[in-house]
């Protein structure tokens, strides 16, 4: 093992974790794949929602690869921060709405 | 993170600035000192090798290595400081071979093939022959001079299908392969374009765009790009065009030069095998092409006539040309052949599957 938990190198190593369990891996990957095929939104849509997603879960991985997929569709660099800046919003808003339990337990114990 | 390399120097070709890699033999080295597997045996394995031609349909002219850009990935090594241009001589030789066969598409590049002084006598001569022509016209050019300006109404009276390239919607991207302030012009050359009629709906006047990717990746789906390239360009800039081809990056060049530079090259070279699709490979362009360098030799392609591997027949000029000799010709493959075979295939009219 080498002394980091990431590696990029691991990212095309992904398909490898069927080894282990092919049936649930495959059917996992079949979904994936269908997933991400042209339908009621474009492919570049879905790489663009996926990329906001990336960033909101924290995952490296993710983010190299639907940078380059976005890059690839033809998405630009605009479209690709604001995209970013939805997953911001909503993990900043999901934090900010906690607020409002705050105010109501503060307003139960006081006077 | 960017390279420097890439940064400097911008203005003059890779030749004037005496990089290596801008040697064909040196690239053609390059391309094989390494352990990755080769074109021909990929062929092979889909029965394709050796790769015959079929009746030739294109007849792909390179007017010179003049141009008024220096693009980052250009395969040409293109720029002001090349003077490799063809004379007009070698054109009647190219329009007496025209004569003694029954092509009917000539494709004319370049280099920015409207700055060879006998661009517009050559085109002339090809109407008056009921040639479908093609122009590969970098858009600019139509503004970089007063003398460039009426080159739309030029195209039109001659019905020229005009194919130019615009990596992307955005000027950051455009610019950042083309040179500062391409976008720009090319936005003002499409629209005058556009209003004569250029790319309309109801037109016959063809304007189809070019996208290569702005980086060390593959293009994606054809259509799904052009849909996006039809709907930002008309909503941000009220511009219309007719299809648009998605183009491989080929690794030779300065593409091969900022791979290097930057690191890039055994990646990207292993995605190009790892998308080897044995149907883009079955309708590879040189199979219906032929390409004539600016000096009158023929090649089976623009990006072999750049590495200078010479068709593979007995007679290599225009002079000597005989459209049955060329017929069933072993194509000249090598390892940047990968990069139309990659995916839904690229040639310089798009995805080829």
């Amino acid at each position: 093992m080498d002394n980091s938990y990431y590696d990029p190198k691991d990212l095309k190593k992904f398909g490898n974790i069927t080894e282990w369990q092919p049936k649930l891996g495959e059917k996992f990957f079949d979904y994936y794949g269908e997933v991400f095929k042209e339908g009621a939104l474009t492919a570049r849509e879905k790489s663009l929602i996926a990329l906001a997603v990336s960033h909101a879960v924290h995952c490296p991985y993710c983010i190299d690869a639907y940078t380059s997929d976005s890059l690839k569709k033809g998405a630009d660099e605009e479209q690709m921060m604001e995209a970013i800046h939805v997953a911001a919003a909503i993990k900043s808003g999901a934090v900010l709405v906690h607020g409002v339990q705050m105010m109501n337990k503060a307003d139960d114990i006081t006077m | 993170m960017k390279s420097e390399v890439n940064t400097v120097n911008n203005n003059i070709s890779s030749l004037a600035q005496a990089k290596p890699l801008a040697s064909p033999a040196v690239q053609i080295d390059f391309l094989n000192s390494d352990d990755l597997i080769k074109f021909e045996t990929k062929l092979e394995s889909s029965a394709l090798y050796p790769l015959v031609s079929s009746d030739i349909d294109i007849f792909q002219v390179n007017l010179g290595k003049m141009c008024n850009q220096v693009c980052k990935h250009c395969h040409v090594d293109a720029g002001p400081d090349r003077k490799e241009i063809m004379t007009k001589e070698t054109m009647q030789l190219c329009l007496d071979a025209l004569d003694s066969c029954n092509i009917s598409t000539v494709d004319l590049t370049g280099g920015a093939p409207e700055m060879n002084p006998n661009f517009r006598w050559f085109i002339e001569e090809l109407s008056q022959r009921g040639k479908h022509i093609i122009v590969r016209c970098n858009l600019t050019i139509i503004l970089a001079n007063n003398k460039y300006h009426d080159l739309p109404d030029f195209f039109a009276k001659h019905k020229v299908e005009v194919v130019s390239s615009l990596p992307h919607f955005s000027a950051k991207r455009t610019d950042s392969q083309r040179g500062k302030g391409v976008f720009e012009k090319s936005i003002e050359a499409l629209q005058m374009l556009n209003a004569i009629g250029y790319g309309k709906a109801d037109s016959e006047l063809r304007l189809n765009l070019v996208y290569n990717p702005s980086g060390a990746f593959l293009p994606d789906d054809q259509k799904g790009l052009e849909n996006e390239f039809k709907r930002r360009l008309k909503n941000n800039f009220d511009i219309d065009f007719n299809e648009l081809f998605a183009i491989t990056n080929l690794p030779i060049s300065r593409f091969l030069e900022y791979l290097v530079d930057t690191e890039k090259y055994e990646d990207y070279m292993q995605e190009l095998i790892d998308a080897y699709n044995p149907e883009a490979a079955k309708g590879v362009m040189c199979r219906n092409t032929i390409s004539i360098g600016w000096d009158g030799f023929l090649y089976d392609c623009d990006f072999n006539q750049m590495l200078d591997l010479k068709v593979n027949t007995a007679s290599q000029h225009i002079r000597d040309f005989n459209a049955e000799d060329l017929h069933s010709r072993e194509i000249i493959v090598n390892q940047h052949c990968f990069g139309c075979t990659a995916g839904s295939g690229s040639s310089c009219g798009g995805t080829t599957t």
